[in-house]
């Protein structure tokens, strides 16, 4: 035991305050409340309320395990789709933002230097408006007689999204894969050019050159080197838009529809409306589980890149 | 070499292209929101005709005005808390390479950045419910959503500030330990100073974020402290709305004039730096 004498030296040690203010504050507000789900999905839906994990009986204390949320997760097969869904969808919306924002960044970090920095901030700019406000204009834009609808209409390109299975009907793109798919796509591009951007304009174009002047095409240098050499932008921006949009709740909530299943949704589902904290808990847990993969992977990625380049 | 220029013609304009149609991506729902904001009809699409009609509703829908209001309040104070915690943070990280707990200490102040909001949510809010059956409160409101948004909002703020002081020269700090300063007096007058840049546009973003957010207010809000995004949020589940269009109007004007102070103020604080630079060299 510290005396309180001490136990105040102790604070008022700068190193210690500093350290343990924000220490303190994370596991009283992040540690904790991730414990409480943990301790909540093992537990049970009684008639009212949660039937605790821990009971005291006859003056001790009793830990009793349920399983039975984690069992129903397995069983059931809505959860299942739920989570081969999002990641479907998240894995999907990564493609499309690499293909868009790759030449985008390319071309960005190829552009003259001094419009550049225009370039970039006009990137940047849609961020500090709402994402909710943006997410809505595309109810608009792919509504009835909205403009994309009404250009792609008159493209007939309908037929070919309705051929893909995107949509429901021909001239019907709201409250479909196709309208989820957009609106995330929109949401998380800028997450994607970011990184490749600051990787592609520090690249050394020198060797661009060299390759030229070695006879390579220029198409065979932009496979062989640039592509190879942002390895790293391209992976930090997929990280970037895939694991956010695994979890997003947003975007399906107001451009999805009922088959667009994706996993935020059942989530605040089972807790708003069906009450039920356990699953609730559950869905959180596997959740987090799902996003710890491809997570790890992207460390150990880049622990290895940071090694390489000492 | 006179083959290899009408390549390079079509090249360069295939890249003008690509950089058009993705910045008409980017801007297209921007400019439909405002657009569609003097449309005066109340059915979607169809236009109608020019109108000031919905900014006159909007001066008149106190639900949105009063949770624009909220939203404003928990934003400054959220991103105060933030950068206050986030600053600490970043020190520790920074300037104490070793000490007990230093890994989880560092995972858990990016895990915000990955975890999904709604498990923050919901996590958070499991919590609260817990704290609030054993003592009675506190009860779900403005606090607890400041609470969410501190603690998702000082994940960023470390970040940048993290950033800037692993950037800083040491030897600054140093020198002034070394001709007597307390530490503190170092942070103040050596330390500080430099990173005021960095602190200023972690606030910035943090009172974004915070201002933007809709999951977490969700989970975390209680009766009569709806923030201005789920106002919104719950008329946009429902369909269009004209008067959505012209918050998000208002909205993008601020932005916009914001961000053209903020690009002149810092072109001219670089144009007298450079003067200053110029000056010095000169006198040297």
């Amino acid at each position: 035991m510290k005396t309180p004498g001490r136990l105040l030296k102790w604070v008022k040690r700068g190193r210690t305050a500093v350290i343990a203010v924000p220490f303190l504050w994370l596991l009283i507000f992040f540690a904790v409340p991730f414990l409480v789900v943990l301790k909540i999905s093992f537990s049970e839906m009684g008639t009212v309320s949660v039937n605790d994990v821990l009971t005291f009986k006859d003056g001790a204390m009793q830990l009793t395990l349920h399983g039975t949320s984690y069992a129903f997760i397995t069983q059931d097969d809505l959860y299942f789709k739920t989570y081969f869904s999002s990641v479907r969808y998240a894995a999907v919306t990564t493609v499309w933002c690499l293909l868009i924002g790759y030449p985008f960044a390319y071309f960005m970090a190829r552009a003259k230097p001094t419009i550049q920095p225009t370039l970039l901030m006009l990137v940047m700019l849609p961020f500090w408006t709402s994402f909710l406000l943006r997410v809505y204009a595309w109810k608009g834009l792919l509504g009835e007689n909205g403009w994309v609808s009404d250009v792609l209409i008159a493209l007939h390109l309908d037929s070919a999204l309705l051929a893909l299975g995107v949509i429901p009907a021909l001239g019907k793109f709201m409250n479909s894969p196709l309208s989820l798919t957009v609106g995330m796509v929109y949401t998380y591009l800028p997450f994607m050019i970011l990184p490749l951007y600051s990787n592609l304009s520090k690249m050394d174009l020198r060797l661009l050159e060299a390759a030229a002047d070695l006879g390579a095409k220029p198409l065979v240098a932009f496979w062989k080197i640039t592509v190879p050499m942002s390895k790293a932008g391209i992976i930090a921006g997929s990280m970037l838009v895939f694991i956010p949009c695994v979890g997003e709740y947003v975007i399906p909530e107001i451009l999805g529809g009922p088959e667009t299943l994706m996993i935020g949704r059942v989530l605040s589902d089972e807790f708003f409306s069906n009450n039920d904290w356990p699953m609730a808990s559950t869905v959180a847990v596997v959740m987090v589980l799902l996003i710890i993969v491809p997570l790890a992977i992207f460390n150990r990625y880049q622990a290895q890149a940071q090694e390489k380049a000492r | 070499m006179s083959a290899a220029t009408p390549r390079l013609a079509i090249g360069q304009h295939f890249g003008k292209g690509w950089l058009a149609a993705g910045y008409l991506f980017l801007y297209l729902p921007i400019i439909s929101l405002v657009i569609y904001s003097f449309n005066d009809s109340q059915i979607p699409n169809i236009w109608a005709g020019f109108t000031f009609k919905w900014y006159g509703k909007l001066a008149n829908d106190n639900e949105i005005l009063s949770g624009l209001w909220l939203s404003l309040k928990i934003a400054v104070c959220s991103a105060t808390g933030a950068v206050v915690l986030g600053t600490l943070a970043a020190f520790a990280l920074v300037k104490y390479r070793r000490f007990k707990g230093r890994t989880l200490f560092s995972g858990m102040v990016s895990a915000p950045l990955v975890m999904p909001d709604v498990v923050i949510g919901i996590s958070l809010l499991l919590m609260l419910v817990s704290i609030q059956r054993a003592f009675g409160s506190p009860e779900r409101g403005m606090l607890t959503i400041w609470l969410g948004h501190v603690l998702t909002g000082m994940a960023y703020a470390t970040v940048v500030v993290q950033a800037r002081l692993q950037d800083l020269n040491p030897q600054l700090e140093e020198a002034a330990m070394d001709l007597g300063a307390r530490p503190a007096q170092v942070f103040r007058l050596v330390t500080l100073p430099m990173i005021t840049q960095a602190l200023m546009s972690a606030w910035l973003l943090t009172f974004t974020i915070s201002l933007d957010d809709v999951v977490l207010a969700a989970f975390l809000s209680g009766p009569g402290s709806t923030t201005m995004p789920l106002v919104i949020f719950s008329r946009a589940r429902l369909g269009l709305n004209p008067t959505v269009n012209a918050v998000a109007t208002v909205i993008i004007t601020i932005v916009a004039i914001g961000t053209i102070i903020a690009s002149i103020l810092i072109a001219r604080a670089e144009k007298e730096r450079a003067k200053a630079i110029a000056q010095a060299q000169r006198d040297g």
